[in-house]
């Protein structure tokens, strides 16, 4: 099965974070994303900009109304994401467990809907 | 009702849960696998009462209710129902002739007491898909509408499906919270057939031992597990006062006034094994403690004196652990035992504050007994009323009942 790891974190903290720690927080996505190659699990995965660069576009009657920032003004935002693919629940769980964003912030763990 | 329901009633009630667990494990559909299983026991029940009842009724049932599963399979095909598609036919065979389900109910109480499940659903999941129990029977169990929990017990078996949930017992690390989960669904279930004390529902009896029996397969696959052996002890306490918690005209009967002679002595004797063996680990529980407490009774009776220093002091241990009102009440009456019943009157006040309290029967009826043992003869009937208002089981009623009526006027002291 196919899931969506997305990984939420507070943007101000991330902002506010030494030099030395956003060093050894990159450090520990690069090792992560590796694991995850090796181990074959992993289809996709980026790190996203902060919301600050969102743009959120919608359609009402017809009109497109295009408004600057994320969709949900929340303290926590969406950072970046992976894609593996793991037998089952418990695995997608156990990789989620291993983010190093799972010790700042949140990992939402969401099945993909295969086509 | 007619020889062919009451064999297939019999058979759902001992192969359920061993049919749904083997067809769930290999598609991760349980609500698949029910509706499969429900067409077969309609299927069943329209042909069994004119070919005749099959030899291996429980694997004819799973012939049928595969080939359903099948078939549902064909009709909204995705990658991976194909797959397990294949492998049911691939095991149709040798289960047919086999004509034995290989027992796969622990696996699927693991599933539903995944971390992955709201807690308070887990319960009530595995009573209806391990037991077959319906919506509105466990509703009343845990109090809730029944409409309410039948959409909740939908909801999470379409969360077992859609999210992966994998139907593999839990590895090493995680066993021990994963199990603590399982125990407390399978001690819900005891508890739900432990209400119907007097065994006029064949249904609810078998419950508490079905309850006992899943506990059962947890040890012979755990054996090494302390709580799961004191839960099977704990149970297997109780259930050896059965016969003993009535009179013959469906009395009531306190702990203390049991006659012992009807105790069964084989499970109290295995109980005192297994809590034996659980303690060895050196690693008390929750369930272990509430034996431990049964275990204390029971030799207290056997010689004739109660030791209530011993079971003061595992409530004590056991309200550290869970901060239960109802543990602190059992030791609120404890206490009585060993200091008297003001100091245990006293500890009761304490609690008098938790609103959980303020409609528990047992709260009311412990205070009743403590305040007419002093004499507050006004208070204690207040409190039996509360408590007789409270009570569901006529034959509690009537024993509370009996004791407001004897509480006698208290001596004037003044004279």
């Amino acid at each position: 099965m196919q899931y969506m790891l997305m990984i939420y974190g507070n943007e101000a903290a991330m902002a506010s974070a030494s030099e030395a720690d956003v060093g050894q927080m990159m450090a520990a996505y690069g090792v992560y994303t590796q694991a995850m190659v090796q181990a074959g699990v992993l289809k996709a995965g980026d790190r996203l900009r902060p919301s600050s660069a969102a743009t959120t576009v919608r359609s009402v009657g017809g009109k497109t109304q295009v408004l600057d920032g994320p969709y949900a003004d929340t303290k926590e935002q969406l950072g970046g994401f992976y894609i593996v693919d793991v037998p089952d629940l418990d695995a997608a769980l156990s990789w989620a467990e291993r983010c190093p964003g799972a010790a700042h912030g949140v990992i939402e763990v969401r099945p993909i809907w295969t086509m | 009702m007619d020889d062919v329901t009451a064999t297939a009633e019999a058979v759902a009630r001992a192969s359920y849960g061993r049919l749904i667990a083997f067809m769930a494990t290999r598609t991760g559909d349980v609500a698949g696998a029910e509706d499969a299983l429900s067409e077969a026991f309609a299927t069943a029940l329209a042909a069994w009462p004119s070919d005749g009842v099959p030899a291996k009724p429980e694997a004819w049932l799973l012939t049928v209710a595969r080939r359903k599963l099948i078939d549902a399979a064909r009709r909204h095909r995705t990658g991976q129902d194909a797959a397990s598609h294949l492998r049911l036919i691939a095991e149709e065979r040798a289960a047919a002739e086999q004509g034995d389900v290989p027992d796969e109910r622990l696996t699927l109480m693991f599933v539903c007491a995944h971390p992955a499940i709201d807690p308070g659903v887990r319960a009530p999941l595995m009573l209806q898909t391990v037991l077959g129990l319906d919506a509105a029977t466990i509703a009343s169990a845990f109090l809730t509408a029944p409409a309410a929990m039948g959409q909740r017990l939908v909801r999470a078996k379409s969360r077992i499906k859609l999210a992966g949930i994998p139907f593999r017992q839990p590895g090493h690390a995680d066993l021990p919270e994963r199990l603590g989960a399982v125990l407390e669904a399978i001690y819900a279930a005891f508890s739900a057939g432990w209400m119907d004390p007097a065994g006029a529902d064949l249904r609810a009896r078998d419950l508490a031992r079905e309850a006992i029996w899943l506990c059962r397969v947890v040890v012979a696959l755990l054996p090494h597990e302390p709580e799961a052996l004191g839960l099977l002890a704990l149970m297997l306490y109780a259930e050896a006062r059965r016969a003993a918690r009535r009179t013959a005209a469906g009395d009531y009967v306190p702990l203390d006034q049991q006659d012992v002679a009807a105790w069964n002595p084989l499970p109290i004797r295995e109980a005192e094994t297994l809590l034996r063996r659980a303690s060895d680990r050196a690693m008390p529980g929750r369930f272990q403690l509430e034996a431990a407490v049964q275990s204390a009774h029971v030799a207290g009776r056997a010689a004739g004196r109660t030791d209530w220093r011993a079971i003061s002091q595992l409530y004590a241990t056991l309200f550290a652990l869970t901060g239960s009102p109802v543990v602190a009440i059992n030791q609120a009456v404890a206490l009585a035992e060993t200091d008297g019943p003001a100091g245990g009157l006293a500890a009761l006040d304490a609690l008098a504050d938790d609103p959980r309290l303020a409609d528990y029967q047992p709260y009311w009826a412990a205070r009743a007994g403590l305040q007419a043992r002093l004499g507050l003869v006004t208070e204690a009937e207040h409190a039996y009323q509360r408590a007789i208002g409270l009570e569901a089981d006529p034959a509690v009623r009537r024993f509370l009942q009996q004791r407001q009526a004897a509480l006698t006027p208290p001596r004037d002291s003044a004279r």
